[in-house]
């Protein structure tokens, strides 16, 4: 059998396969956060262990984290407790830590792969689920529990039953105004919620080849969405160039070894996956999520859909339930739903990229009145990027919230949350309930999408805006 | 971790499908520092609803979810477990997990038991009509079946050897693979020069 880019990467990171047990997988980059690190650490102490590769662990400060007025005093003393650990830990185990107010600080899965740390052909983990972000560069990239990430720390291995490959591939070329975000929308509606449950995807195709390394970030970071342990994307010149010159990536000799080395990784003609799925790009639309979770997604020119046209009971049920959260009514137009609240932000669409496509649409408009906007950089580097380019005065201008780093609105909890029965448009990657704060009503969308609806107060695409600048 | 060889108990039946982390234990319990203290966040949006299966007699004493497929879907927070844990769930019993939840949950001595769509329908029905509160369960790790001997219900459940063999010996996991602690070292010896190391400073050399 021909091998593939997952296989290529298993085996080249295998330690030790023993008799009944998991393989035991090396791991080249353990990224840390605050919210899952800290119960790891005091398991590590208890048992009078250390960190084994310090050299390999990076840590930042990004989930609760205030981004209203990050240097100012943090007003929650939990969040604070939980910095305060961070940064008592990394300090006792030698830990690299980009904490709040440094310039590389920012969402986790933005930093690795600005620094340069994520590179092709690498096992990376992290506790937290949308690690597989940075399959984007055609590494094995997955999400940990705090007990596994106490096993890294403590071994920089990780036990894991081989998944199984499945292969995504996008025939043709994206329409006009269909972006990555949609697109990875359409494939997690096409696998569902618990369709790449058991498998580890590669992204194939013209469709993802064409994807600049944002657009292929956003597709690998909402994998876990459709169930699958990892996305992958095969390195390319796109990636080549992405990394060259970037604080972590090698240079001179290196770079050049480095470079034949992820030359071989791409998987080879006539590999067989264990699923293959395809899907043509010009049947792809701009998508809005109607319901709670990433899967339940409609073409903004489509309506809610009616409960009893799913097949099966407990879909029928779920989508049910799903309606009586949202408050929608089957049949109405997505264009006619109005909105109170737009977020642009989060791993899934806070990079550098979608905050120019928002900008684009929002430059010469004004938010509609009475919504609230906001935009939080995935990064303190993203930000300081955004305004060397004007951004921010075009979002400052549009009438959006100019916020710093953080996760912020993706999942709520540094209080920038929504109240119940408060409607989002959000450029982030869960519309389960409550995940923007108890009773809130989240939509999934783009950045394009996410701008256009602030300006129009209710579900809108850029091209419904023409003549309304 | 402690050994598990069953779990011997009353039971909650939560007939839903793709029940999120989020929904297990909400963000905003994810601030503490501790393992413990999560059981009152558990499912803490749901429980506002009186008719929630938590919220029934009998519900505070359950040591088993019965649960639709999907179960733990969405954010990797091992806090659900230890929510789960906490409230005194020693098992959850579905159709499929999420793979994080499932390693999660196996790190943490959750036990996870998979049973198949039908078999599901059957240990439902027969804990159904407020019988689960008093009914007597066991999911028996060691043979690998849920019994309701009152409803003469036994379904069998699969779990990886591997799991099952860390249950029922209550090993950890980091001791059993620091057994491998030369294998490591070689491994390391090996791996190319030019990966990245963390810190201030990009590597220059091969
Ligand atoms: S931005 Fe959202 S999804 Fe991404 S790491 Fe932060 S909380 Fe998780």
């Amino acid at each position: 059998m021909s091998a593939r880019l997952f296989d290529k990467v298993w085996d080249r990171h295998l330690v030790a396969s023993p008799e009944g047990e998991p393989p035991l997988l090396y791991i080249d980059l353990h990224l840390v956060h605050e919210v899952t690190s800290p119960q790891a650490f005091e398991g590590l102490e208890l048992a009078g262990r250390t960190v084994r590769r310090p050299d390999l662990t990076v840590a930042t400060m990004d989930h609760d984290v205030p981004t209203k007025d990050p240097l100012g005093p943090i007003s929650d003393p939990l969040a604070a407790e939980q910095m305060a650990r961070l940064r008592k830990n990394c300090e006792a185990h030698g830990v690299t830590l980009y904490p709040l107010g440094s310039a590389e600080q920012g969402v986790v899965h933005v930093i690795g792969p600005q620094l340069g740390l994520t590179q092709p052909g690498m096992t990376v983990v992290c506790g937290d689920s949308h690690t597989s972000t940075h399959g984007a560069f055609g590494a094995l990239a997955f999400g940990i529990g705090t007990t596994e990430v106490e096993h890294v720390l403590a071994t920089q291995t990780l036990r894991q039953v081989k998944p199984q490959a499945m292969a995504v591939t996008v025939d043709g070329e994206l329409p006009a105004g269909v972006t990555a975000k949609d697109l990875v929308l359409g494939i997690i509606a096409e696998l569902g919620t618990g369709g790449g449950t058991g498998t580890v995807i590669e992204y194939r195709g013209q469709a993802i080849r064409d994807l600049d390394m944002a657009g292929r970030m956003t597709v690998c970071n909402m994998s876990i969405e459709a169930g699958a342990r990892a996305g992958m994307i095969a390195p390319d010149d796109t990636t080549f160039a992405f990394l060259e010159g970037r604080a972590h990536a090698p240079r001179g000799a290196a770079w050049e070894r480095a470079l034949d080395d992820w030359r071989s990784l791409p998987t080879e003609d006539g590999a067989a996956f264990d699923r293959e799925v395809r899907i043509d790009a010009a049947g792809l639309r701009p998508v809005v999520t109607w319901g709670t979770t990433p899967a339940q997604s409609v073409s903004i020119d489509g309506v809610v859909p009616d409960p009893a046209s799913f097949g099966g009971q407990a879909q029928q049920q779920a989508a049910q339930r799903a309606l009586e959260y949202m408050g929608l009514t089957p049949g109405t137009a997505m264009r006619d739903i109005g909105v109170d609240t737009v977020f642009i932000g989060s791993c899934t669409n806070g990079r550098l990229a979608d905050l120019r496509a928002a900008a684009t649409v929002l430059r010469g408009r004004t938010v509609s009145p009475g919504v609230r906007a906001i935009v939080v950089p995935g990064s303190a580097r993203v930000k300081a990027e955004a305004e060397a380019e004007g951004l921010d005065a075009v979002f400052t201008a549009a009438g959006f919230e100019w916020r710093s780093a953080g996760c912020s609105m993706c999942l709520g909890m540094n209080g920038d949350i929504l109240s119940p029965r408060e409607r989002s448009a959000s450029t982030s990657n869960r519309n389960f309930e409550g995940r923007q704060g108890p009773g809130g009503r989240t939509h999934l969308v783009s950045p394009a999408m996410a701008a256009a609806t602030a300006v129009a107060g209710h579900f809108a695409v850029p091209a419904d805006l023409e003549g309304a600048r | 971790m402690r050994a598990v060889q069953q779990v011997r108990g009353s039971a909650v039946v939560l007939d839903r499908r793709d029940v999120d982390t989020d929904q297990i234990i909400p963000a905003a319990w994810l601030k503490r520092v501790e393992r413990t203290g999560f059981g009152a966040g558990l499912f803490e949006a749901w429980r506002k609803d009186p008719a929630f299966a938590l919220n029934q007699p009998g519900a505070a004493g359950a040591k088993i979810l019965v649960a639709g497929a999907n179960f733990g879907c969405g954010s990797s927070r091992e806090h659900a477990v230890w929510a789960l844990q906490d409230f005194g769930f020693e098992a959850v019993v579905a159709p499929s997990f999420a793979d994080i939840f499932r390693g999660n949950s196996i790190g943490a001595g959750l036990v996870t038991a998979q049973v198949a769509e039908d078999d599901i329908a059957k240990l439902i029905a027969a804990l159904e009509a407020g019988r689960a509160a008093t009914a007597d369960v066991t999911v028996d790790v060691a043979a690998r079946e849920v019994r309701v001997p009152d409803a003469g219900v036994t379904v069998p459940f699969a779990m990886p050897d591997y799991a099952r063999w860390r249950l029922l010996e209550g090993l950890d996991d980091i001791g059993v693979t620091l057994r491998h602690a030369d294998a490591i070292t070689q491994f390391e010896r090996n791996r190319p020069g030019w990966l990245p190391v963390s810190g201030p400073l990009a590597p220059a050399t091969a």
